[in-house]
């Protein structure tokens, strides 16, 4: 594990090898699964982590949600950067490089 | 015993309870270790009873039909079986979450790089101690602990994530700052710390197990100051024993609410020690599907929701929060499973109990009981 990640809008955000980013068939539900560790995800989250790919910048990731739902970038951006935070706080994300 | 009318006992649906989340999946109680803490039965289930391959497969599609996230590779000794690496990737196939329990020392490098391959997910690998001499004196396996810290290198050399399991009790618990930095060391991600819990095998060795309370305030310091210091490095999982905490743990998230066990011969529990509660009857995947158990198996059904508890736990306002604790044990300690879990500062017996447990915690440690297979017991505790 590394050091404490800050999100700024240059980081190229990734999931560590043990954390999954999934969907259930059973239940049609997206989830974060570790190990012990499950998260339900809201239909944001949901939007912003299927553009989570190790290339994408948490900036270009903010400007194709802002595109696609029409929204203005700066406002997403803060919600994809709080996001990011968040999970990166508790481990589910990491910064690729 | 139980005076509840098993005729109207309220099904999981009824409940509003959903699929289990996760499955625990015991494949084989067989094990080189002899952990006088293990969480096994007393009563091992033997090598010619065990599920076979296809019948794993099997379960594992229910589960995954179910909507089950999760699996846990367990046992005894996961790794015991020829098959692991089929059981393996059909999990990984289906899209369970795949997660092996395993102390390891049976593994080496190119099992597990099959199993990454294979699609593993994350490895549990657990310890005995930091001291090599006492680690393999409490396994009961000599050249244990070495072996299990080659084999956690491997684990990192294979990029499989890395928890390690340190259960801690008074033999070792002045360990537990090298634990953690042993976590440190390895390269883990995620270590557990936990406490013994006191039933089955660990129950006939409480005496040799339980700390003082004093031993007990230290390591939480310790590890809430490893917390902080850690943060972002190292993930920390902390149980504390339930003998001395105001309340009880909410075991297994309340009873056959969240997750389900298995054991080798495919008996379907609601939690690993629940075979010590002697009038439970659990159903089998040989004869019914895992749905059906789930919803209707009455091992489940007897203790699901609040309908069954007595006082103090009935009228008590955390009883949606804890579930009135430990069924199991309820069952070592009361002598009946429905009673409110001693460990709970509220229930009738929990002074008496505790204030033994503590004193035990005073005197020198007894001689271990080894988790074998076939031991028997003079006097049941
Ligand atoms: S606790 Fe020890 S004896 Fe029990 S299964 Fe685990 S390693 Fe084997
Ligand atoms: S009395 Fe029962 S419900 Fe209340 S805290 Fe104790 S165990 Fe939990």
């Amino acid at each position: 594990m590394t050091d404490i990640l800050k999100i700024n809008e240059n980081i190229i955000p990734k999931f560590p090898k043990h954390v999954k980013f999934r969907f259930n068939k059973a239940r049609k539900e997206w989830v974060i699964l570790a190990p012990e560790r499950l998260v339900k995800l809201d239909p944001i989250a949901v939007e912003i982590l299927q553009l989570v790919d190790g290339e994408k910048t948490v900036k270009i990731i903010a400007s194709e949600l802002s595109k696609k739902f029409n929204a203005p970038e700066e406002t997403i951006l803060t919600d994809v950067k709080e996001m990011l935070q968040d999970l990166s706080d508790k481990g589910f994300i990491q910064e690729n490089g | 015993m139980d005076d509840i009318n098993k005729t109207k006992l309220k099904k999981a649906s009824e409940h509003g309870i959903q699929a289990p989340l996760a499955l625990l999946a015991e494949l084989s109680h067989r094990c080189p270790l002899q952990c006088p803490y293990c969480s096994n039965p007393v009563q091992l289930e033997k090598k010619t009873g065990e599920l076979t391959t296809d019948e794993w497969k099997s379960v594992v599609d229910q589960a995954v039909e179910m909507g089950m996230h999760q699996i846990h590779l367990s046992g005894g000794e996961p790794t015991v079986r020829h098959d692991l690496e089929d059981i393996v990737e059909h999990c990984t196939e289906k899209g369970l979450y795949t997660n092996l329990i395993t102390s390891g020392v049976l593994l080496n490098l190119d099992r597990l790089k099959k199993l990454e391959k294979l699609g593993l997910e994350h490895v549990q690998l657990s310890f005995q101690d930091t001291d090599t001499e006492n680690a393999d004196r409490i396994g009961g396996f000599k050249g244990g602990h070495e072996k299990k810290l080659e084999v956690a290198k491997w684990v990192r050399e294979v990029d499989l994530p890395l928890t390690c399991n340190c259960v801690v009790h008074r033999q070792n618990i002045d360990n537990l700052e090298n634990f953690i930095q042993m976590a440190l060391d390895l390269d883990a991600e995620r270590v557990e710390i936990a406490q013994v819990q006191y039933y089955g095998w660990a129950l006939k060795n409480r005496a040799a197990f339980i700390p003082t309370p004093e031993q007990l305030d230290h390591a939480t310091e310790i590890v809430e100051k490893a917390r902080i210091d850690l943060k972002g490095k190292l993930v920390i999982d902390y149980v504390i024993p339930d003998y001395y905490a105001k309340h009880p743990k909410n075991c297994m998230g309340g009873w056959g609410r969240r997750f389900l066990n298995m054991n080798p011969k495919g008996d379907v529990l609601p939690c690993h020690a629940a075979e010590t509660i002697p009038h439970l009857k659990f159903d089998n995947v040989r004869e019914k599907s895992l749905k059906w158990i789930w919803e209707n198996s009455e091992a489940f059904n007897l203790y699901r929701g609040t309908d069954w508890m007595p006082d103090p736990c009935k009228s008590c306002d955390r009883k949606e929060i804890d579930w009135g604790g430990c069924r199991c044990q309820a069952m070592a300690l009361t002598g009946d499973a429905k009673n409110t879990d001693p460990a709970c500062s509220i229930s009738p017996l929990h002074s008496e109990i505790f204030s033994m447990a503590a004193e035990e915690a005073r005197r020198a440690p007894p001689e271990f009981i080894y988790r074998r297979y076939g031991v028997r017991f003079n006097s049941p505790i």
